[in-house]
């Protein structure tokens, strides 16, 4: 009878259901079918889905990637540590690279075009947290993660580690520009 | 192996504590609490050092802090607590010994040196890894090695758990199938056997691996199987929680279930899809598909937030089904502005639907969706999210002291010269030992040894002498309205206590009805007795307005004040 002893009916599956709890498990379970059904359609027709691109690989092969486009596209270094800045022609494969403790190099990107950003890291796992926009992505070593970024506004943007990875997490911070 | 069985009833709730059970149950309640009060200093840490007019710590001591108050409050605490539970829903509530004790106690000391190794590991200051400590980030090797010895010792726990109710059902302890708390725990002992299952397969090869002996762990499988550990223990709580809220809902109200089959359903539903929320770490990961996202956040788990819908209506609801079987009807309201406020195993509960079932849960369900999860992952939402989770249950232990044994219980006192209320029993009152209580409560203790097996309902129209019953929450402060304790009355006399010993409820100088025979019939009790399972164990309900507290498993129990306070005609008797 009470929750706290045997249930007073030998039978308790063939208990009768009340009228309230009927409606209510009615309304839940619609409102639970609502909600799986905005999920798959907002995968469909939304546009803020995450890919699901990804590739194997090493921090060899993925820096040789990145160091050729830096080699070939950067425009000026910035910083005490001389990081390249590199604006890669719109459509192009970006590559960016999260290792202890920053994200190398900084990326100049057009408004409006699109790139293909691909995304590892060298050691552990890190964070893609691009702010202000607030968009954020796992980075995990060994797998190459491809998303396609149109950025819709200009500005500067910072790229924030928000998965920690040792004792300078905090102080893990890239920049991406827009024009 | 074990030593003879001893049991004792708790006077204060009337159950059954079998010693050895209970030794256990506190044994690891209050690792639990140690390991609450470790983690609530650690916090002390984080927060003067995340505020930024402060930040006290350096880096390297912040991470390290962060670390153990993650582990300590998550895992350690969690688990020992539930353990605690798991004892406490098999043996107390089947009223049967604990299967394996010395089994049982090897299991705490294998959860507390792994629990201390872990600790040690991390205060030495090589393992700042975080509770997820994701590979290849590497902590000592006793770090992994603490946490396996804790899950080891946790997995023999549950198997205790799962032997005590063998042992229950062979010697028919209870009749038909167990009751829901105990179903519940049921649940959740599946949960955190699969929840231990993949903490081992994912942590000893990170052991392994940081001993040297292999050369590397996928980190992307080493995300996925960690969190089938590190979110389903918290999976294990929310079936322990909802357990418990259902236990309590029945001792602070005398709540039943409003359907046994729905709520034992949602309970089933859990055992199926609760643990995929796991799945919802993986949203913002690289590599996983978006076939496997959606069935495992969407569309399967959405069965497990089915279940914690229905539970969500049907505590609430059982409680007010209680509320208004006493009277309390006017408005749509009124059942839960009477509740026992002042009782902090009512008032427990409450912050924790609050917190735990609003907050956490809805918070918890926004994050599983893939789309909101990339403006929500690994931001303070998170935090936010599981410290409304965590810090919602926080009243387990709140309760948990309530049901839970209470040391210095003294035996009752062997008074029955008195017929007492149950000369009023029109039903067989001779069949009914009444044992007045023991301590300053006065409880009255009445047990039905001759109740035979199989007496369905039977109704007692029990006046008594006009007293309602007072619960020690609502009606204990009444400030205004009514004066007399009993009844909805203005009075101007004294309240004077029969046995010449102050009242445990309401104050001294609080006016009463001197003869409670005067209050108005809100003081007439309807007592049911039904459901007859075994010599001495009855159920009861009541028809009194407030609460008959606190309410009795198997023995009823007469909180009272009422002893002493029967007019003549009933003590006289009218059988």
């Amino acid at each position: 009878m009470t929750a706290i002893l045997p249930p007073a009916e030998r039978l308790w599956w063939k208990h009768p259901l009340d009228r309230v709890e009927g409606t209510w498990i009615a309304i839940a379970f619609v409102w639970c079918l609502v909600m799986f059904f905005m999920m798959v359609w907002w995968h469909a027709y939304g546009r803020q889905n995450l890919s699901t691109e990804t590739y194997k690989t090493t921090p060899q092969l993925f820096s040789e990637k990145a160091q050729r486009m830096v080699d070939q596209y950067t425009v000026r270094t910035e910083t005490d540590l001389q990081t390249p800045v590199v604006a890669p022609p719109a459509g192009s494969d970006v590559y960016l690279i999260a290792r202890l403790w920053s994200f190398w190099p900084i990326l100049e990107l057009e408004k409006d075009k699109s790139y293909r950003l691909h995304l590892t890291s060298m050691d552990y796992n890190h964070g893609f947290s691009l702010q202000p926009a607030n968009i954020n992505i796992q980075i995990v070593p060994g797998y190459e993660h491809v998303i396609t970024v149109t950025p819709n506004q200009t500005g500067t943007y910072s790229v924030v580690c928000n998965e920690y990875c040792g004792i300078g997490h905090h102080m893990m911070v890239g920049r991406i520009y827009v024009k | 192996m074990s030593n003879a069985t001893t049991y004792r009833t708790c006077p204060r709730s009337g159950l059954q504590f079998e010693s050895q059970a209970e030794k256990l149950m506190i044994a690891n309640a209050v690792a639990a609490v140690v390991f609450l009060l470790i983690g609530g200093i650690l916090a002390i840490g984080v927060v003067l050092t995340r505020w930024p007019s402060i930040h006290w710590l350096e880096a390297d001591t912040f991470y390290q802090v962060l670390t153990a108050h993650g582990i300590d409050m998550l895992i350690f605490w969690i688990i020992f607590f539930e353990i605690a539970v798991l004892y406490f829903c098999s043996s107390t509530l089947l009223r049967c010994r604990i299967a394996t004790p010395k089994l049982a106690w090897t299991a705490f000391a294998l959860m507390v040196i792994g629990a201390v190794v872990n600790n040690v590991a991390v205060y030495q200051g090589g393992s700042s890894v975080m509770m997820t400590s994701y590979v290849p980030m590497m902590a000592a090797p006793s770090f992994y090695l603490g946490l396996i010895l804790f899950a080891v010792g946790a997995l023999i726990a549950c198997f205790v758990f799962l032997g005590t109710l063998v042992i229950a059902k062979r010697e028919k302890t209870y009749q038909g199938s167990v009751p829901l708390v105990t179903f519940g725990a049921i649940t959740a002992c599946i949960i955190a056997v699969f929840t231990i299952t993949s903490g081992a397969i994912i942590l000893v090869p990170t052991y392994l691996l940081s001993l040297g002996v292999i050369d590397s762990v996928d980190p992307l499988i080493y995300r996925t199987i960690w969190w089938a550990f590190g979110h389903s223990s918290q999976q294990i709580n929310v079936a322990a929680h909802i357990s418990i809220w259902y236990a309590v809902a029945a001792i602070a109200f005398g709540a039943k279930p409003m359907s046994e089959r729905v709520s034992r359903g949602a309970f089933l539903l859990y055992i199926l899809f609760l643990q995929l929320a796991s799945a919802h770490h993986l949203l913002a990961d690289p590599g996983m598909s978006t076939a496997w996202k959606v069935v495992n956040t969407s569309y399967f788990m959405y069965f497990a937030v089915l279940a914690s819908m229905i539970h969500g209506l049907t505590i609430p609801g059982a409680m007010e089904v209680a509320q208004r079987a006493k009277g309390y009807n006017n408005g749509l309201f009124e059942w839960l502005r009477k509740a026992p406020w002042g009782n902090p195993v009512f008032s427990g509960v409450f912050i924790s639907i609050i917190g735990f079932g609003f907050l956490g849960g809805i918070s918890g369900v926004m994050m599983g969706t893939e789309q909101l999860n990339m403006i929500i992952h690994n931001t303070i939402y998170v935090p936010g999210h599981f410290h409304a989770t965590v810090g919602g249950r926080h009243d387990p232990v709140v309760h948990g002291a309530d049901v839970l044994p209470d040391s210095g219980a003294v035996p009752p006192r062997d008074d029955q010269s008195d017929a007492g209320p149950l000369a009023a029993l029109p039903v067989r009152p001779v069949d009914v030992l009444l044992l007045p209580g023991d301590d300053g409560c006065r409880h009255a203790w009445c047990v039905t040894p001759a109740l035979g097996h199989g007496v369905q309902r039977q109704r007692a129209g029990l006046r008594m002498a006009g007293c309602g019953l007072p619960d020690d929450g609502a009606r204990r402060h009444r400030r205004h309205r009514r004066d007399c304790r009993w009844c909805d009355l203005h009075l101007h006399h004294r309240w004077l206590d029969p046995v010449g010993q102050a009242p445990r409820y309401g104050r001294p100088e609080q006016r009463d009805h001197a003869d409670p025979a005067d209050c108005t019939d809100l003081g007439r009790a309807d007592l049911w007795l039904d459901g007859v399972c075994c010599a001495g164990h009855v159920r009861a309900g009541h028809g009194v307005p407030g609460v008959l507290h606190p309410l009795l498993l198997h023995q009823l129990e007469i909180p009272l004040h009422l002893w002493g306070l029967l007019s003549p005609e009933d003590r006289s008797g009218t059988s």
